[in-house]
């Protein structure tokens, strides 16, 4: 029986859909760690990027270290989160959130530059407050974009969230590490499939999201 | 576009070949002069002093090679032309390289060796093992007496712990309740992990957290930070000393033998190779690990030879 065969009976068994390391709380744990990250991520990197975008201050800056942060290898950032702060949610939140940032960051300023500078201009000139162009005229505008920076940044965290069992926490990464520790590959491919499906199923989520948000339906 | 893939093939296969001759030159020489080595020990077998070149390999690990360096060396002194092989990887490719004659001697462990040669044994205790062990090894190989060191998981506790409940070994852990553990994911399900502190001291109730990476700083992290009560580590890893910790004997051998053993081809072995490595094994013990470990892992990064002739002069060898 071919390994993806096995995979494929190792995801039917019953007795892997129930219990605490059964598919749903597993899945779960994963959603639960991601939109946490991606929460904490968004309320950090969305008013910056819309600061940035609105003001056009500091631009460069962002741009070097989003770049920066991009640069930073997520498990290597979690070790040192771990001898820092100890086992725990702490470490890889904060891993995930570095990893969620300049997606998020990108995608609220580069919104905001791409709204029409007549546009912000006409606002002004009918005697909007800066308050009043930023979100009637500017954020609408600029959604797509920064809907499309929440959805990558959810997208690479859904792929990510895995280390979290590297330290030991629950999550669809459990599937993956520990199947590794014993070599049974059947394990691993089919809580890879599993993260595969979720990430898809995501990302659909965040496609129709975005259509619906748009202001030019 | 099938040019370039004939192209690739072509430099591919040529890559292989010089990779091949290589490999296959040391081997060679090497075997050649066994050949020689062996025609002139097996016509003085038994006799002290025999000529044949030693070359002792080791894997790629630090305790490895300070494990080789030392039998060369120790076997130097006594004048025997030995040389080292040094970092040759997995067992896969020394075994090979023992049985093809390009090295004879290997500093080896007992369990991991008898379970490559017998997947399925189920000995623990260190007699029980070397005799499974011997039965087991091919007709070029043998092993001579292990030593004391044991490279091996091991369970481990703070100072603080070990003294709040008067812990000395596994046994003791079973009175505590909740206990937790932290160690690489296998040991969720492997028999010397939570099902075997189950079945062999029964302790039940064990909150488990895998962390993998096998006993290192992040499982070390939890130790001390308390959020664990006790974690696997291997036995000779410098951080044991280095914080203090207490690792938990295990008397009824639930956790592998793992002793230090010279392996070498038969053709290779005489009463003075013999004589020299008992002395050495006599001398080695899992403390001697920690220390050599602790040297190579050191802020200077010492080579193992050095280190490996600083010991055998520590102990009297060379």
């Amino acid at each position: 029986m071919s390994v993806f065969s096995q995979a494929m009976s190792w995801l039917s068994d019953g007795a892997h859909w129930q219990g605490d390391d059964g598919f749903p709380h597993r899945i779960a744990q994963h959603v639960g760690y991601t939109a946490l990250t991606v929460a904490i991520a968004t309320a950090i990197a969305v008013p910056l990027g819309l600061w940035i975008g609105h003001t056009g201050r500091l631009r460069g800056l962002a741009v070097a270290v989003t770049g920066a942060l991009r640069a930073l290898p997520t498990l290597g950032l979690l070790t040192l989160m771990v001898l820092w702060r100890g086992i725990g949610l702490t470490p890889p939140t904060i891993a995930l959130v570095v990893l969620a940032i300049p997606p998020l960051l990108a995608g609220a300023y580069a919104g905001l530059e791409s709204v029409d500078r007549a546009t912000v201009d006409a606002a002004r000139a009918i005697g909007m407050t800066e308050w009043q162009v930023l979100g009637r005229v500017e954020i609408p505008l600029a959604m797509p974009l920064i809907l499309g920076g929440i959805r990558s940044a959810v997208l690479q965290v859904v792929a990510t969230a895995t280390i979290a069992a590297y330290i030991g926490l629950g999550g669809l990464g459990r599937y993956l590490i520990d199947g590794l520790a014993v070599r049974d590959y059947p394990q691993m491919l089919a809580g890879s499939l599993v993260i595969v499906v979720l990430a898809l199923v995501l990302d659909g989520c965040f496609a129709v999201l975005q259509r619906v948000l748009s202001p030019q339906r | 576009m099938k040019v370039a893939r004939l192209a690739a093939t072509v430099a591919a296969a040529g890559l292989a070949l010089t990779l091949a001759a290589c490999g296959g030159n040391p081997t060679n020489t090497a075997s050649g002069s066994d050949t020689s080595g062996a025609s002139a020990s097996s016509s003085g077998s038994g006799g002290s002093g025999s000529t044949a070149p030693i070359v002792v390999g080791s894997a790629s690990f630090p305790e490895s090679e300070v494990l080789a360096e030392i039998y060369a060396q120790a076997l130097q002194a006594k004048g025997i032309d030995a040389s080292t092989h040094l970092d040759i990887g997995q067992r896969e490719a020394y075994i090979g390289a023992l049985k093809d004659g390009s090295i004879s001697l290997f500093p080896e462990y007992t369990g991991n060796l008898l379970t490559y040669f017998q997947p399925n044994a189920t000995q623990t205790a260190p007699d029980d093992v070397l005799t499974a062990l011997k039965a087991a090894l091919p007709d070029t190989l043998t092993v001579l007496t292990p030593a004391a060191a044991e490279d091996k998981d091991s369970y481990n506790v703070t100072a603080d712990f070990a003294a709040k409940h008067h812990l000395t070994s596994i046994a003791d852990l079973k009175g505590i309740s909740g206990l937790s553990l932290a160690g690489n994911p296998e040991l969720k399900t492997r028999s010397y992990g939570v099902p075997g502190l189950q079945k062999v001291y029964g302790i039940s109730g064990i909150k488990f957290t895998a962390i993998s990476d096998s006993g290192g700083p992040a499982t070390l992290k939890a130790l001390t930070s308390g959020k664990v009560d006790v974690a696997d580590i291997y036995s000779t890893t410098p951080s044991i000393t280095q914080n203090h910790l207490v690792t938990l004997t295990d008397p009824q051998h639930l956790i592998a033998a793992q002793n230090v053993i010279p392996l070498i081809r038969k053709d290779h072995d005489n009463a003075t190779v013999d004589q020299t490595l008992d002395a050495v094994s006599a001398k080695l013990t899992t403390q001697s690990l920690l220390d050599l470990n602790a040297k190579l892992n050191g802020p200077s990064k010492p080579k193992a030879s050095d280190v490996a002739a600083q010991w055998l002069k520590d102990n009297g060898l060379a």
